[in-house]
């Protein structure tokens, strides 16, 4: 019988990126609730010596994958390695984070496992031993809660910023164990050629911990060193609607909305944003949202925890300066 | 350069969505229903690439008789044919199932690439694409804004973002690629297209036609179980911020955010 959860590390670089802390966290508590072990399965290239710091988050064993050909990622040489392992040790639960890298790589493993797959969850329980998982549908306009049936691993991913971090306990010490795999090269049919950072050192939307975001209201793509500057002040990354990206004052990178990124930061600012189901259903897993907007009837008001009836072009330069008074 | 193009149908993005009764569908009685957006961008690179290299784009959807008029818009946008794959035993089916149905009628059909959009903006699971690559066994790029084939239409060179960098990624062709917002802007259906469209051949085909034994298909083949659907949870009421100027609100909002909220 299936046993144990799973989760799987994602790094970059050789380093270990946030998300995993996120996913091993909340695989310890799902390992808890289910009276199992948590495995995390950290790949890479010369990666071992991270496996000892997931540990401490909870992991009672780091499989390791290390292989030359596991940096950077592709799906190819993740899939190939991760459904082999999967098969010799039928965990119960595999849980990946539901970043770019985990949704491409849950997808493709939902067709080569042959299991069902709850993509991008915002919550997870443990019930008769087996995992729940509720996901936004219809990009949050509504919720879903599933479970597996003949369907071993129970794969799921975690929408990322909404799993608590676990404190790190240096007490606690996982048991590395090397994994055997093959990997041939024949099943290697894409490469990574070139890696073009980002060099604003921008933090993405769906990382950020504050967004301050700009609609039709902002009335052109050249007032939005407004919210640049606020956004700078506070450490928020620029978010855009749909309209505004559509008008061209934005690149599509930025939009957030049911066709654009869907954010969860602690801090949402929606500024000159009537609040278009279409953008509601991208933010409103936000912890706070903050609307400004002229129009008291505005649909964001609905879900704004504080909500400021007035010009934008007033208030978020005023905004700016009461800031720095709490920095 | 053959291309398949796979097509779903959603309601439109403006749509309420509510609970049925049952909970464990929606109420599809007022929905207006449109090709899934991000498949638009697929329908529109494929037939770029078919400017630039000749060759036909088929245009593979699935689903119930209504998706015809999806297939139809695609086949106006400049697509030569369509399959529809409409069974009443796909009835409830999940990703993995359309996947294996699209799979069975791709493996039939000559192709050199295939788009998928990343996702459905309905379930919001992107599995269908990945997975019909696993079963083609061919690569699969995913969430993707720039494609390159070769000139000599062996390999494509894509662009695809991640958090923070841009990664381009070269494959050998044939290969799956996934469609983001970004890609290209969909041109509209001309009033020429829409009439030649008719004409087009639109091809109709069941689970046995595709050799699939239905048991695997509709509620019944479910591996991911629906147990219950819920309107998104309530927020609290907010409040509104007191002020008499925009200064004012300002200050007041600022002291909320640290004091209260904690966030700054």
């Amino acid at each position: 019988m299936a046993q144990g959860v799973w989760t799987i590390a994602e790094e970059r670089e050789g380093e270990i990126r946030k998300v995993t802390y996120e996913i091993v966290s909340e695989g310890r508590r799902l390992a808890d609730a289910a009276g199992q072990e948590l495995t995390v399965v950290l790949l890479g290239s010369n990666i071992k010596d991270k496996a000892a710091e997931l540990g401490h988050y909870g992991a009672d064993k780091v499989l390791v994958a290390d292989d030359a050909k596991l940096a950077p990622y592709t799906t190819d040489a993740y899939v190939s390695v991760i459904t082999e392992l999967v098969k010799a040790n039928d965990p119960a639960i595999l849980l990946i984070s539901a970043s770019v890298q985990g949704k491409d790589l849950s997808a493709r493993l939902s067709g080569s496992l042959d299991v069902g797959m709850a993509q991008d969850c915002t919550a997870f329980a443990i019930e008769d031993g087996n995992l729940v998982a509720t996901r936004p549908i219809y990009a949050g306009k509504a919720y879903a809660n599933v479970t597996f049936e003949n369907s071993w691993p129970q794969m799921a991913t975690a929408r990322p910023k909404l799993m608590d971090i676990s404190e790190p306990d240096t007490s606690r010490s996982a048991e590395i164990v090397d994994a055997t795999f093959s990997l041939d090269e024949s099943v290697l049919k894409t490469k990574v050629v070139e890696v073009l950072k980002d060099e604003s050192g921008k933090i993405d939307l769906t990382e950020a911990d504050k967004i301050v975001s700009g609609g039709r209201g902002m009335k052109g793509p050249e007032n939005y060193n407004i919210l640049e500057e606020l956004a700078d002040l506070i450490g928020a990354t620029v978010g855009a609607s749909r309209s505004a990206v559509d008008a061209g004052w934005r690149p599509h990178s930025d939009q957030v909305g049911q066709t654009g990124k869907v954010v969860s930061p602690n801090l949402y600012v929606a500024c000159g944003i009537s609040g278009a189901i279409q953008h509601l259903a991208g933010m409103s897993t936000s912890k706070v949202i903050v609307a400004i907007n002229k129009d008291e009837d505005a649909p964001i008001f609905q879900k704004a925890d504080y909500g400021v009836v007035a010009d934008l072009f007033d208030v978020v330069p005023a905004l700016t300066e009461e800031v720095k008074k709490y920095l | 350069m053959n291309i398949i193009v796979c097509l779903k149908q959603v309601p439109d993005t403006e749509t309420q969505i509510k609970v049925a009764s049952d909970s464990k569908s929606i109420v599809t009685d007022d929905v207006k229903w449109v090709m899934n957006p991000y498949d638009e961008f697929g329908v529109e690179e494929a037939l770029r690439l078919k400017e630039k290299f000749g060759g036909e784009v088929t245009v593979v959807g699935l689903g119930p008789k209504r998706v015809t008029e999806s297939i139809r818009t695609a086949l106006a946008m400049g697509a030569d044919k369509g399959i529809l794959i409409s069974d009443d035993a796909l009835e409830g089916s999940d990703s993995l199932a359309v996947a294996k149905a699209l799979a069975a009628a791709i493996k039939e059909l000559e192709y050199d690439l295939i788009f998928t959009g990343q996702r459905g903006v309905d379930d919001d699971l992107g599995i269908v694409g990945a997975a019909c690559a696993e079963l083609l066994g061919i690569p699969q790029m995913s969430i993707i804004v720039k494609v390159e084939v070769a000139e000599d239409g062996k390999t494509v060179k894509v662009t695809r973002p991640v958090e923070g960098e841009n990664l381009v990624i070269e494959s050998s062709l044939p290969a799956l690629i996934t469609t983001q917002k970004g890609l290209n802007e969909p041109r509209y259906a001309s009033l020429p297209g829409i009439m030649k469209a008719k004409k087009k051949p639109l091809e109709e085909k069941t689970l046995s036609d595709l050799g699939l034994d239905a048991a695997g298909f509709g509620e019944g083949g479910r591996k991911m179980k629906i147990v219950e659907l819920t309107p998104p949870p309530a927020r609290a009421a907010g409040k509104i911020v007191e002020g008499e100027t925009p200064q004012e609100k300002a200050a007041e909002l600022a002291k909320l955010l640290h004091d209260e909220a904690k966030v700054i």
